[in-house]
């Protein structure tokens, strides 16, 4: 039987409950009759054989670009990029699409006679990543050929020896680099496109970026005009990454842009409920869910932590391109719909998410308040084409525990930003004038960027920025089950049940309003009508 | 006529320091505070005049009183019984209406000539404090001569004691006038200078009236602006206040360091996932408004070498690690009472109080008078200041304006 297309259900008299993550947790919610559930497509299938496919397509390069074998030559400096722990979510089971992309680069550059090899983490302003988890990307036998020899190495955007200032671009927006891979005679970025968002020339202009660069995107006004994300046409940030991303190819820098997507198979079958439609469940996923909501109601939030953070996703490659990166990226897009989107009829009152314990910058980590409103606010938020799912002045409600907590080595800045920021202004526009400087240039920050795994000084800002179009936009969002004092200090209103959401939304939107529930993950992106 | 009396009482003391394990002010009941039958102690002497209290504040040197926990220290200038109460506003038997600087100095004390800090005035820095024709005592309401403010009987004051009150004043302003001459005293005493980080850890009444004279006395060109007020205040109503008095942050207690080292641009020693980290450099001045082992032990960890810390909080016994004192050549600087201060604009040393009686007017320092009691439920007065912050309060003060009455029975909630 063919994977069937995303779906969107109208609840009514029969329909049994719906899931809802609550980060650690999920709980099931009776929604109003007459709400609508967005359902993600099944998977696609996946490559056959990923190797050959691999092989394929670096051999057969889309755009202006030679097959990859074509461009390696003895002597020559090669760098190759990849991107880091914030990709795939949840981390995939090995091995990794890094591995088995990097491992085909490297053999053809062996066989070319190419010996200056560097391996570069795209890092940009996130933390380092851990050598488990630099294992887990690229495996052990690509690991240990480089690391030892310090040729694995992670992007530094703060070690001004190692960064270029490659000019300006139209707009006025500085361009500057990682050195080694912008004077490599080729750059080969290896990609995970998780969602439309990812890629294209914002491999590059992001991922090897400095906070020079970086600001002239990652700031209120262009997430405020990025509506949305995942819609390179209508979005700023990625206006911006192409402009500069013209720039680095104009500079003389070869980029050989090699992008994979992936299917949305994301839960290990123990978890499979998770991605099954409720009315579907059988005797056995009911089991479990009873079983496990159970059980992590009686594990301590740290125990469970672990847990989920253990799991490894089932992720399949689905499809690779390599070549030019406009080129590659047009089709690395086209595959992510594909895979991804669900044509919704108009837009609702009331937008309803779960949200899981994961998002891209707490992988291993806790999932600080911060990062829940940027994953609810900054990416669900943002999964559409189109029009918002929800209307201008409607109310978002997001189910999770939102703790008062922080990871002290992951994210140092994050808890500064909560208690000296959020507490004087929830404004992205206001903390970006007054506040992000100096936490860019703190030299703590700093320090435990480049030394330890902390993110970097202004990243909470970015988060907060994610969320800029969605505050905006939104009348009020509303965080059932969460710690009432987080809730409040980020401008939000705490609830304790869904009733009670509600019945709050309805102060905003009025009595009897449309409500639609994203049914994420698995991922999903919405096509607006 | 009633008033409280503490006496020298070995089992009471006792009893006292067993129930301020459960919380400051529990002990009020068991203790050596009394409500007794008092006369109006006798004037000293023809320059002392008869002070009927209107209100009289509990403060953080009453209850470490109360609750036995005091240091001795203070054994030998203090004289027994004591009617305790020193934040006075009263009235003197011509009706003016006036304010006790407590303080029992040469002056006071006819001790002729004065010792060398009374001659210029810095009366907090006498050395004659157990001598002259009073009993020992280094404050009314720790003499056994004077009486205090916590008696419906009334108190002596020497003149030079007494500050006349500005008619516009409120009562509740008036009362706050004395620890705002502490809390003037100790930012004088910190010689803070433009642009510097200053953090203010407690935010109990002198904490906050530390942070408003900071900032008073900036805004008025009295005294150097800092570049920022960092407050560390365990409860939220006392954020709320030191923001509205002119903190630039108020925090939790447990992340002003963090703030320290963000506004110092400070690197740090230590995991950042213990929470036992020491900033390599830090605020330039603290102001210790609590007085215990761990906030001294917080104030070292960031202070920068060359920092000033200033207690401002009555301490007692400490265990303190001073080798980051030693290692960073930390100032560590007590600061008590009051005398004169030098400030910019004035070619001779002003009284603390005026500048303090300026300060409560212009603030309304008053707004942190949460709760009054009459004296006959002074065990409730006791408590509740010893849980003012658990229980959103600032300033418990008595109140004996119907003290003259005959007691009415109290409905208790």
């Amino acid at each position: 039987m063919s994977p069937r297309p995303g779906f969107v259900l109208e609840v009514d008299r029969s329909t049994p409950p719906t899931l809802f993550w609550h980060g650690e947790r999920f709980t099931l919610e009776r929604l109003p009759e007459g709400s609508r559930v967005i359902y993600a497509p099944e998977p696609l299938a996946p490559l056959e054989d990923p190797v050959a496919a691999i092989r394929h397509a670096l051999t057969h390069p889309l755009g202006d670009s030679s097959p990859l074998p074509d461009l390696l030559r003895p002597g020559m400096k090669l760098t190759i990029c990849f991107d880091d722990v914030s990709l795939p979510l949840p981390p995939m089971q090995a091995p990794d699409a890094r591995q088995l992309v990097i491992e085909q680069v490297l053999d053809m550059a062996a066989g070319a006679g190419v010996d200056d090899v560097v391996l570069v983490a795209a890092l940009a302003l996130h933390r380092r990543m851990t050598e488990a988890e630099l294992r887990h990307a690229l495996g052990d036998r690509v690991y240990d050929a480089f690391a030892p020899h310090g040729l694995l190495t992670q992007h530094d955007a703060e070690d001004p020896d190692n960064l270029i200032f490659l000019g300006q671009t139209a707009h006025g927006e500085d361009v500057e680099i990682n050195k080694r891979a912008a004077t490599s005679d080729l750059l080969v970025y290896v990609n995970i496109n998780l969602v439309a968002m990812d890629g294209g020339h914002k491999s590059v202009a992001t991922g090897l970026a400095s906070y020079r660069s970086l600001r002239h995107h990652h700031n209120p006004a262009t997430m405020r005009h990025s509506r949305s994300f995942m819609d390179a046409p209508a979005s700023e940030l990625h206006s911006a990454n192409w402009r500069m991303g013209r720039l680095i190819a104009e500079s003389g820098v070869r980029v050989f842009q090699i992008e994979t997507t992936l299917n949305t198979d994301t839960f290990p079958s123990n978890f499979a409920f998770l991605q099954r439609r409720e009315w579907e469940w059988s005797l056995r996923d009911r089991a479990t869910y009873a079983a496990a909501s159970a059980a992590l109601d009686r594990t301590p939030a740290r125990v469970a932590r672990q847990i989920f953070h253990a799991i490894r996703s089932p992720h399949a490659l689905r499809s690779v391109h390599a070549g030019e990166v406009e080129a590659v990226h047009a089709a690395t897009t086209a595959d992510v719909w594909e895979q991804q989107g669900v044509v919704v009829e108009g837009q609702t009152d009331i937008l309803t998410m779960g949200l899981p314990y994961i998002c891209p910058y707490n992988v291993n980590s806790i999932m600080n308040p911060i990062l829940v409103a940027c994953l609810g606010l900054g990416y669900f938020f943002n999964l559409y084409r189109g029009k918002p799912l929800v209307r201008q002045g409607g109310v978002l409600i997001l189910h999770h525990p939102t703790p008062w907590e922080f990871h002290p080595g992951h994210h140092p800045s994050y808890i500064d930003f909560f208690e000296q920021v959020l507490s004087q202004t929830t404004d992205p526009g206001v903390m970006s004038e007054q506040y992000e400087q100096s936490f860019a240039t703190d030299p703590w920050y700093v320090h435990l960027y480049r030394t330890g795994h902390a993110y970097h000084g202004v990243h909470p800002f970015y988060m907060w920025y994610w969320c800029a179009h969605a505050l905006e936009h939104l009348g009020r969002v509303i965080i059932v089950g969460g710690d009432p004092r987080a809730v409040r200090r980020m401008g939000f209103s705490p609830a304790s049940t869904m009733a009670d959401a509600l019945e709050m939304a309805a102060d905003v939107v009025g009595p009897s309003p449309t409500l639609t529930h994203l049914h994420t993950p698995p991922i999903m992106m919405a096509d607006v009508q | 006529v009633r008033s409280l009396v503490f006496e020298r009482n070995v089992a009471r003391f006792a009893a006292a320091r067993v129930a301020s394990a459960l919380g400051s002010g529990a002990g009020a009941g068991v203790g050596p505070l009394r409500l007794t039958e008092t006369e109006a102690p006798d004037l000293p002497g023809g320059d002392w005049r008869r002070v009927m209290p209107v209100l009289s504040g509990i403060c953080g040197s009453d209850l470490a009183t109360l609750d036995g926990r005091s240091s001795r220290y203070f054994e030998e200038i203090v004289s027994f019984p004591f009617v305790p109460g020193h934040e006075i506003v009263g009235h003197l038997e011509s009706g003016e209406r006036v304010v006790i600087e407590p303080v029992l100095g040469c002056a006071a004390r006819g001790i002729v000539p004065p010792c060398a800090a009374c001659a210029e005035g810095r009366t907090g820095d006498c050395q004659q404090l157990a001598f002259g024709h009073l009993r020992p005592g280094l404050q009314t309401g720790f003499c056994a001569d004077t009486g205090g403010g916590w008696s419906a009987a009334g108190l002596v004051a020497h003149e030079s004691q007494i500050h006349a009150v500005p008619e516009s004043m409120s009562d509740a302003d008036a009362v706050t006038v004395e620890p705002t001459a502490c809390a003037v005293h100790a930012v004088l005493s910190a010689g803070v200078r433009d642009g510097e980080t200053v953090a203010v850890l407690g935010a109990g009444t002198l904490g906050l009236l530390s942070i408003a004279a900071l900032a008073h006395l900036a805004a008025t060109g009295r005294a150097e602006a800092p570049g920022s007020i960092l407050a560390g205040a365990r409860y939220e109503h006392q954020r709320r206040w030191a923001a509205e008095l002119g903190a630039t942050d108020a925090l939790d207690p447990d992340q002003l360091p963090r703030a320290v080292r963000r506004r110092s641009r400070s690197l740090a020693l230590g995991r950042p996932d213990t929470g036992a980290q020491r900033l390599t450099g830090g605020a330039d001045v603290v102001l210790d408004c609590v007085g215990s082992s761990a906030s001294i032990g917080q104030s070292l960890a960031m202070t920068r070498p060359g920092g000033r810390i200033v207690l401002v909080g009555m301490p007692g016994r400490v265990h303190v690690d001073l080798a980051p004192l030693w290692h960073r050549g930390v100032s560590l600087v007590g600061t008590y009472a009051y005398g004169v201060e030098r400030v910019a604009g004035a070619a001779e040393p002003v009284r603390t109080f005026d500048l303090a009686l300026e300060v409560a007017g212009a603030l309304s320092t008053g707004r942190l008078v949460s709760a009054t009691y009459p004296l006959e439920r002074f065990e409730e007065a006791v408590a509740h200041a010893g849980s003012a912050g658990r229980r959103g309060a600032v300033k418990v003060a008595f109140d004996l304006r119907d003290a003259a009455r005959p007691p009415r029975k109290e409905r208790h909630p």
